[in-house]
């Protein structure tokens, strides 16, 4: 097994226990590391893909990738802390509520 | 002809976004400024399409690089529809938006609603399917701040629930980006489509994206965020949701399903069509049995998003006319489903509330968003000859055509089901409530936003044949299959 | 662009524009309304007649418009649709006199005005319509615009009503569609041809065929009230009187037969349906549906709803006559579209003038009514009497040419029915005669109003009496020229000569 298949591997690892967490977890600030840990899965996955055979030289296209991707990754948890916060005011726990107000 | 060397395409994307950083800056002049800019793309997009008709399909290399490097901006016909779907509604919208927020919400509204299109126009010209993740992102990502714009309960719970389910569609989505340009070393479509064959990785790989983009357009069963969200936020923000966005990620899935997905299988197309029939069903059951106007137009949207899948399984056999009448049902269900969020804002403001049982009065005094709602329901049940019909037509023709009377008798049944849900609230009109005078508190603009919308989706169905010849162009539904 | 262009159009706009332009008006300018109102109609009437002069002088009116890229709107003015156009024009400008008359006063009345326009253009454009596609167009806006109608009063009663009529209507509405498209894509083709676009089909297609065929008459049985359709009909006596009578006598249910006139002679055209064996059905059917009607009405003590499954029978006669596929018979059922249009409509104002003048609902009430009321009890007696198939009254020449017409397809049988339900006819309606004629007016009214020395106000008064005298004078003078007996004659023969 090569070095780059196995870092593929760990990162659909990764982007699957990224999931499984998301669904299981109640806990808003799980949920929201849950994507984060899919995200660097896919980064990973990315990254590792690159070098697609032992000689030649890594293709740099993913890596731009990857960086446009931590850029977007960083804004949506940005917005989705302060989301979880003002959540958590109004539903008295940072869990996300069925009950419609009225 | 100078104005054919202008990049309007490239313009399309850069004029609302420098308008949003702009009304950022200054949000003193924030709605002027996103009246101004909105307009403007309005007009750009008339130019753009006059290029495009003249010159055939539009591309443009960004910065000079040309793919497979660099990102290429691509328009053709169904980019076109697209674009002029997008300038529609937001004209009305923001038309709508400029009376409906106060001075505090508008500072936040216009800068993001400038920003949600520019990211749409860009996402319409992408090329590349990772240029299309980065679009999709940020259309989700400042639809989600847009929900959240009021506060409250239900809008905050609703933006969270959406936030997720847009994350995790458009990972899952990125996922299969990053398998696919393993396989074939580049994101561009076009050189994708080229190269593209069958094994297991680009079956996971499409699997994945399909997945991804799925849940964005809501597509029964993974409806689920879709009604709370579009349901919780203030009328204008929810007509742009239902009308534009899942329109987005469905425009993604039918490029991806045109140029790469669909020779690869007949099944998935049946099992498209049967998430599609049970949609239609499901979702106008649950709006039919909603107390709340909001609620049950946002589970109408999740049974019209049922029509557009309801064409995969007929299309292998049916040709283009097929997919023209889904990019009709896409255009009509935009405008007609706008209108209806923004006659519903009207209600619910006049009345102080959206509990349908109770709107007879409000439905009495408000009569031309009233008249609004009525003509856009008659676009979403599909009566002729508005645009709604056309689409339909097409697809009936072809479920009939080819056999295929399950699905035609869903649409059928859909139909009337989206009657009784619509007369239902429209009934309220004829009631003896005692008519009270108390003075009119909504303005004129927003009423006869959401009426302008509901006469265009009722006379787009007039204009077929031209709407077909535009959207010809570059030949988005040719190539492939017959 | 010349006239044979715009003269269908301004038919049709005649009565949208002012109709659009009634919603917009507040409810207190009631003289523009009414002007508005007054000159649509008036200016209908004259483009029609210049219409009617124009295609008995040979010329073709014909618009066209692209709604697909092989699928056509079609506006077309041929003999069986002037007809159809000559009689809902004619009848909008008296029920047009009459609501002014009867809504005086009331609230919602722009509203109103404006959904009974838009009414009449959907009437309008359904006879002119050139192909099923244009008919559905006009038929869907039918049941869109006579569903506020009949709610208008906004009661509970009139809220449910129009629940069950557009129940009704919309599912007449969708297998309509169904069977449209289905026709569609094996025929190519939606045109209305004289004697069919059928008749070149492959047999393997005839199931099929006989299928479209029973979807099609489902469809538009709905409206035509044929049974076990009708169930709306009764409940939409609820709304005001003059859409009563403009629903019953052309409006909705005439959309109906019309429409079963277009499928059985301009689609599949009499000789291919007789042999795909469809007519035969169709017959029974309609026969069926005259002997329950007229059962239904003996046993009705409210007078709209008597009059109402009156109507369920008597327009089954259109049906009957198209059925039974002959020329004679053709005659008799297209002839009766006008005659009860005009007769029926008589009925209808006379019941609403009791009810608006004296507060009468129910037969019971009407002893003695004749000599409060005598002109419109006069006009009433008319009406009566015509759909009895008494002669001279129109009535009777649609009932002749109905009974030589079975004769000569050997379907003497239907005698017997044409029998029976003139029979009954006789007997729901001779009583109400006796009772307002002969029998002692009470002490008082339900709830009278006075109109001076006048029986009830000259709008209300002057419909009936003028659609009686047409009643009248078309049973009278059916056999002078431009007659509507004369017109469908020279329709007939397009249809049975080849």
């Amino acid at each position: 097994m090569s070095t780059a298949l196995l870092y593929a591997l760990v990162g659909i690892g990764l982007f699957s226990l990224g999931l499984y967490a998301l669904i299981v977890h109640a806990h808003l600030l799980r949920k929201i590391l849950a994507i984060n840990v899919m995200g660097s899965g896919v980064f990973l996955l990315l990254i590792a893909l690159t070098k697609r055979s032992v000689t030649s030289f890594p293709d740099a296209v993913p890596h731009a990738m990857v960086i446009t991707g931590i850029v977007v990754t960083v804004a949506a948890t940005a917005l989705a802390l302060t989301l979880m916060v003002r959540v958590a005011i109004e539903n008295r726990c940072a869990e996300l509520s069925d009950q419609s107000e009225e | 002809m100078l104005s054919s060397e202008i990049p309007w395409g490239a313009l399309l994307i850069l004029l609302p976004l420098a308008a949003a950083i702009f009304c950022f800056v200054l949000p003193r002049l924030a709605a002027l400024t996103g009246v101004v800019a909105v307009i403007l793309v309005t007009l750009v997009v008339g130019a753009f399409g006059w290029q495009l008709y003249c010159q055939g399909v539009y591309q443009h290399a960004v910065g000079g690089w040309g793919a497979p490097l660099g990102i290429d901006l691509y328009g053709d016909g169904l980019s076109l529809l697209m674009l002029v779907m997008t300038a529609l509604v937001g004209l009305a919208v923001t038309l709508y938006a400029r009376s409906y927020f106060s001075q505090k919400q508008a500072r936040v509204f216009w800068p993001l609603w400038l920003l949600l299109l520019a990211a749409l126009n860009a996402l319409f010209l992408s090329a590349d399917i990772f240029n299309l993740y980065i679009t999709l992102e940020m259309v989700g990502l400042a639809a989600v701040a847009l929900v959240a714009l009021k506060g409250g309960r239900d809008a905050l719970n609703g933006a969270m629930r959406y936030l997720l389910a847009t994350l995790l569609g458009s990972l899952t989505y990125l996922l299969g980006v990053a398998l696919l340009y393993h396989s074939y070393g580049t994101v561009d479509i076009a050189l994708l489509a080229e190269r593209i064959d069958s094994s297991p990785v680009v079956w996971a790989a499409l699997g994945l994206m399909g997945a991804g983009l799925l849940l964005k357009t809501a597509l029964f069963p993974l409806h689920f965020w879709l009604p709370p969200a579009h349901a919780s936020a203030p009328a204008p923000i929810s007509a742009l949701l239902s009308a534009l966005l899942v329109k987005a990620s469905f425009y993604i899935f039918l490029r991806l399903w045109r140029e790469l997905f669909s020779p690869l299988g007949g099944d998935v197309a049946l099992l498209l069509g049967l998430l599609g029939a049970l949609a239609i069903l499901w979702g106008s059951w649950r709006a039919l049995r909603q107390t709340r106007l909001k609620l049950l137009v946002a589970y109408s949207t999740v049974a019209q998003i049922g029509y557009l899948f309801v064409a995969f399984p007929l299309a292998a056999a049916a040709g283009t006319m097929l997919w023209n009448g889904v990019s009709y049902l896409m255009l009509s269900h935009a405008l007609a489903k706008a209108a209806m969020f923004l006659a519903a804002g009207n209600l619910l403001l006049f009345g102080g509330h959206d509990r349908i049982a109770e709107l007879d009065r409000a439905v009495q005094r408000l009569p031309i968003s009233t008249a609004a709602f009525a003509l856009a329901g008659v676009s979403i049940m599909g009566l002729p000859p508005s645009g709604g019909f056309i689409g339909k037509w097409l697809l009936l023709e072809a479920a009939i055509e080819q056999g295929y009377w399950l699905l035609g008798a869903v649409m059928v049944v859909g139909g009337l089901l989206a009657s009784a849900y619509i007369f239902k609230v429209v009934g309220y009109a004829f009631t003896r409530s005692t008519a009270t005078h108390e003075p009119k508190s909504i303005p004129a603009s927003m009423e006869w936003a959401a009426l302008l919308l509901a006469l265009s989706s009722i006379l787009l169905g007039l204009t077929a044949p031209w709407v077909f010849a535009l959207l010809d162009i570059g030949n988005p539904f040719g190539g492939v299959e017959r | 662009m010349n006239w044979s262009v715009w003269l269908p159009l301004l038919v049709i706009a005649s009565s949208l524009i002012p109709g659009v332009i009634i919603f917009g008006l507040a409810e207190r300018q009631v003289k523009l309304r009414t002007a508005l109102n007054l000159c649509g109609a008036l200016l209908k009437m004259a483009l029609v007649a210049a219409m009617l002069w124009g295609v008995y002088h040979g010329q073709h009116y014909e618009v066209r418009w692209a709604l697909l890229p092989q699928l056509e709107l079609v506006l077309r003015a041929d003999a069986l649709s002037l007809l159809f156009v000559t009689l809902s024009s004619l009848l909008w400008l008296v029920t047009t006199v009459y609501a002014i008359g009867y809504l005086e006063g009331s609230p919602n009345r722009s509203r109103f005005f404006g959904f009974f326009s838009l009414c009449v253009t959907a009437t309008v454009g359904l006879a002119l319509a050139g192909n099923l596609i244009t008919f559905l167009l006009f038929y869907e806006l039918l049941t869109l615009a006579t569903y506020p109608l009949i709610m208008h009063r906004g009661t509970e009663a009139s809220r449910r009503a129009g629940k069950i009529y557009l129940r009704y209507t919309m599912a007449g509405g969708a297998l309509l569609l169904v069977a449209i498209v289905w026709l569609y894509t094996l025929s190519g083709t939606l045109e209305f041809t004289p004697q069919g676009f059928l008749d070149d089909m492959d047999e393997q297609h005839h199931p099929a065929l006989i299928m479209i065929f029973v979807l099609l008459i489902a469809g538009l049985g709905v409206k035509a009230a044929l049974v076990p359709l009708h169930g709306w009909l009764p409940e939409a006596m609820v709304a005001p009187a003059p859409v009563s009578a403009l629903l019953h006598a052309v409006a909705v249910v005439k959309a109906g037969a019309f429409g079963i006139i277009r499928v059985v002679y301009d689609v599949f055209g009499v000789d291919f349906a007789t042999l795909l064996g469809v007519t035969g059905p169709l017959v029974i059917l309609a026969a069926i549906t005259i002997l329950y009607g007229s059962l239904r009405a003996l046993f009705q003590d409210d007078l709209k709803r008597r009059l109402a499954f009156s109507t369920v029978s008597q327009v089954a006669y259109i049906t009957l006559g198209v059925a039974i596929a002959g020329p004679i018979a053709a005659v008799g059922g297209m002839v009766h579209l006008v005659h009860q249009g005009l007769m029926k409509i008589t009925l209808f104002f006379c019941a609403g003038n009791l009810a608006e003048t004296l507060g009468i609902h129910k037969v019971s009430e009407m002893n003695g009514v004749g000599r409060r009321m005598p002109w419109t009890m006069a006009a009433f007696t008319v009406g009566a009497f015509g759909m009895i198939g008494a002669p001279p009254v129109a009535g009777f020449i649609s009932k002749w040419y109905l009974g030589m017409g079975a004769l000569e397809m050997n379907q003497g049988w239907l005698i017997l029915i044409l029998a029976a339900s003139t029979l009954m006819n006789a007997a729901y309606f001779l009583p109400i005669l006796h009772a307002a004629w002969f029998r002692e007016p009470p002490d008082s009214w339900p709830e009278e109003r006075k109109f001076g020395d006048k029986e009830t106000a000259w709008a209300l008064l002057l419909p009936p009496v003028v659609t009686a005298l047409l009643a009248l004078a078309v049973g009278l003078l059916a056999l002078a020229p431009f007659s509507p007996l004369a017109w469908v004659q020279f329709v007939v023969q397009r249809e049975f000569v080849p």
